[in-house]
């Protein structure tokens, strides 16, 4: 085997350096503001990780998961149980173990269905946790809220989730060049077609699940301090699971980066709808909503190959008329 | 060409006048506004209980502030201007809105958000941006060692402890009278608020002598209560104790209503204390005992429910809607003793000041409200308490007879 650092292309390569400016300039935030725009770029770079990592699993093998608030709130208490014992990094460790162990084991008992069986028994896993850890909380300890207090600030916390996208997307980029993603990607086209070419299609998909759903983990881990107090209710809120799968939808799930151009508009257009029309947010975000699909059918990277198409053509329309634009410029 | 230049002009000039009309209208207010921001959820699962217990209340604080010319600061009257968010009942959201009132919107002071959790969320964004945090829906324990790491925070509504211990206190005294006998039926909800409830009733009512013949707990979800209240029926207990919210205390007491269960106390959680339970009841809801209260004979009270119907349409709760009146009332005492609108000496007023409230008069020790209501009894159409920590106005408890 050729060592990894050879097999970069040049494009990728263009294209990690221009990830590392991004992200390099992105870290630079705090700096200016650590008030509102901190906040606002904080939830865009939580759900950048939430969709991305979603897309990992579910971008090539087209299997929706509703599972996501299972994982965030499994790594929030992870966080929660532990603090006043072990130290924060460990604790990181522990989210992503227990949220890939479950994603494992769901996985082994579900990737086997497809379709709509799958969607509808993700769904299901959140409130299944919940119900789980509000009944060992009733039987086992005290009260049901957990106090997180440390001295991370929304800075440090938005640092770490940017220092997880990159690890996503280098983890992204490393399984789309195995053997791994390759077998995934033809599972996606046809899972029959997949099994009788000799791919273990159940393992594959355990595997990727796995990784998606410790990835998520994480994110659940690293926002535990933020929000000081954690309870059933908030950190399996099955509102993140919806949002995960349209904001990755809106933006389309074909590359490992197009969720970004989902997340990053959506976010501040429900953000600015929220501020402008605080009476009439469902009803506004559902016109959005409605807008966007029609227009946008297949995500806002559909849009851009559209685009880019058109461009191309576009160009050689020009190339025809070069000579009658330039005397009309001329006159 | 031409016209495109005239277009952009004019549109520039039309952006350029709506900015400054923005500004100057900005800077006008700025003088004699006092701007206060308010989140909470418009959307969400916590939708309907805020749309009872803290935007009416909110609306009607800033109506009669303004109604009366303002809040008194340092002898000038200051009128108040809300500016007010959806939560969407989701914390992320409501740091962000948070944030965006103290950072973009620069409020002058902001009113808590609804819920425990996310009051406990925002908790750390507010005292970042050094305001005074006065908590109303948020019923925690271990609230003391909160109140060490962020000090500018205040709670009104009382404890969890608290509100279960006024229940066993109160049957309790009906056993020890020999007005109902020692059987009791102790029923709760699988989530936060039943299962701090009974871990500190179950105890409370095993050591005060009562037998409790029938236990359960029942998912958030549940929808059919028949085997609840039948299997409570057949224990043949005098009381019974529901630790419930909102859906299910309603569809517990249908359910008693139909299997007119024979009981001489019944008590059910949150909600029992909206003005919705006695129209969703009619007579079934007298002698029904419940969480909360006020005390009802108060004029101030009377006149609060009044008003509150006429100004915004809407029949505040007797449990939490007064107290969220009340904790703006707070506000607005502590800023005229404070002079000023510095955070920092408005905190410190709260803190050491008595307020004059439609609660009655308020002290907070360590930051917290100790005198508090912890349960109400339908009667005659109202809800009335009947059992508090040491606040006047208690009335005689009832028997539950029947109920048609």
């Amino acid at each position: 085997m050729t060592p990894l650092l050879a097999t970069v292309t040049r494009k990728e390569a263009r294209i990690a350096l221009f990830g590392a400016a991004a992200l390099a300039v992105a870290a630079t935030l705090p700096l200016f503001d650590t008030g509102f725009y901190l906040s606002l770029a904080l939830n865009v770079a939580m759900y950048v990780v939430l969709c991305t990592a979603w897309t990992l699993f579910s971008g090539p093998t087209h299997y929706i998961s509703l599972a996501s608030a299972a994982f965030f709130g499994i790594g929030t208490y992870s966080v929660a149980l532990g603090i006043d014992t072990l130290p924060f990094p460990l604790l990181v460790a522990v989210g992503f173990v227990a949220s890939a162990a479950l994603a494992g084991l769901v996985g082994i008992a579900t990737l086997r269905l497809s379709g709509v069986y799958f969607v509808i028994f993700t769904l299901g896993l959140a409130e299944l946790v919940r119900q789980v850890v509000t009944w060992a909380q009733t039987n086992f300890t005290h009260g049901v809220g957990l106090y997180v207090f440390t001295d991370f600030t929304e800075t440090h916390i938005y640092w770490m989730l940017l220092a997880l996208a990159a690890i996503v997307y280098v983890t992204g980029w490393l399984v789309n060049r195995s053997r791994l993603g390759f077998a995934l990607r033809i599972i996606g086209n046809d899972e029959t077609v997949a099994r009788h070419v000799g791919i273990d299609t159940a393992r594959a998909k355990v595997l990727l699940f796995m990784i998606s759903g410790g990835f998520i983990g994480i994110v659940g881990a690293c926002l535990a301090p933020r929000f000081a107090y954690v309870e059933p209710p908030s950190a399996f809120n099955p509102m993140i699971s919806f949002q995960v799968v349209i904001m990755a939808l809106l933006g389309g799930t074909g590359r490992l980066w197009a969720p970004l151009l989902g997340v990053i508009p959506f976010t501040i257009l429900f953000d600015q709808v929220s501020a402008y029309f605080p009476n009439h947010t469902s009803l506004v975000i559902g016109i959005a909503f409605m807008a966007v699909v029609y227009l946008l059918p297949r995500g806002v990277i559909g849009f851009v190959d559209d685009m880019r198409r058109l461009k191309k053509r576009f160009r050689i329309v020009l190339v025809e008329d070069e000579g009658a634009l330039g005397k009309e410029r001329a006159s | 060409m031409k016209r495109r230049t005239l277009l952009k002009t004019a549109a520039g000039t039309m952006l350029a006048a709506g900015m400054a009309t923005g500004l100057m209208a900005g800077s006008a207010f700025a003088q004699d506004t006092i701007k206060i921001g308010a989140s909470a959820p418009k959307t969400g699962p916590l939708a309907g209980g805020a749309a009872v217990t803290y935007w009416p209340a909110v609306q009607l604080w800033v109506h009669d502030v303004n109604e009366r010319g303002g809040i008194d600061v340092g002898g000038k009257k200051m009128k108040v201007e809300l500016i007010e968010y959806d939560d969407k009942t989701s914390n992320e959201e409501a740091i962000k809105n948070y944030q965006r009132l103290a950072t973009v919107d620069k409020v002058d002071f902001v009113i808590p958000p609804y819920g425990t959790g996310i009051n406990l969320a925002v908790a750390p964004i507010i005292a970042k941006n050094g305001y005074p945090h006065i908590a109303v829906t948020a019923v925690a324990d271990g609230l003391e060692e909160f109140v060490k790491r962020w000090p500018n925070t205040f709670w009104t509504l009382g404890t969890s402890q608290g509100m279960a211990q006024g229940i066993v206190d109160l049957l309790k005294k009906m056993k020890d009278d020999g007005t109902i006998n020692n059987k009791l039926a102790l029923v709760s909800v699988a989530d936060a608020f039943g299962i701090e409830m009974s871990k500190t009733a179950k105890p409370a009512f095993e050591a005060a002598g009562f037998d409790i013949v029938y236990e359960t707990s029942y998912p958030l979800t549940q929808q059919d209560f028949a085997p609840i209240i039948s299997a409570a029926k057949n224990a043949g207990p005098d009381s019974f104790v529901a630790f419930s919210y909102p859906p299910d205390t309603f569809g517990l007491t249908q359910q008693a209503t139909i299997a007119d269960l024979p009981i001489k106390a019944y008590y059910t959680g949150v909600a029992t204390a909206f003005p919705a339970f006695a129209q969703a009841n009619g007579a079934a809801a007298e002698g029904v005992l419940g969480i909360g209260g006020v005390n009802a004979d108060d004029p101030k009270i009377q006149d609060f429910i009044k008003r509150q119907k006429e100004v915004t349409g809407v029949e505040p709760d007797y449990w939490a809607s007064p107290v969220q009146y009340a904790s703006l009332q707070v506000l607005e005492q502590a800023i005229t003793a404070a002079g000023s609108l510095d955070k920092q000496a408005v905190i410190k007023a709260i803190g050491d000041s008595t307020f004059d409230t439609i609660m009655g008069e308020w002290k907070f020790e360590n930051n917290i409200i100790t005198k508090f209501w912890t349960a109400g009894q339908w009667q005659g159409g109202h809800f009335k308490g009947v059992a508090s920590t040491g606040l006047p106005g208690e009335v005689p408890i009832i028997l539950k007879k029947g109920w048609k």
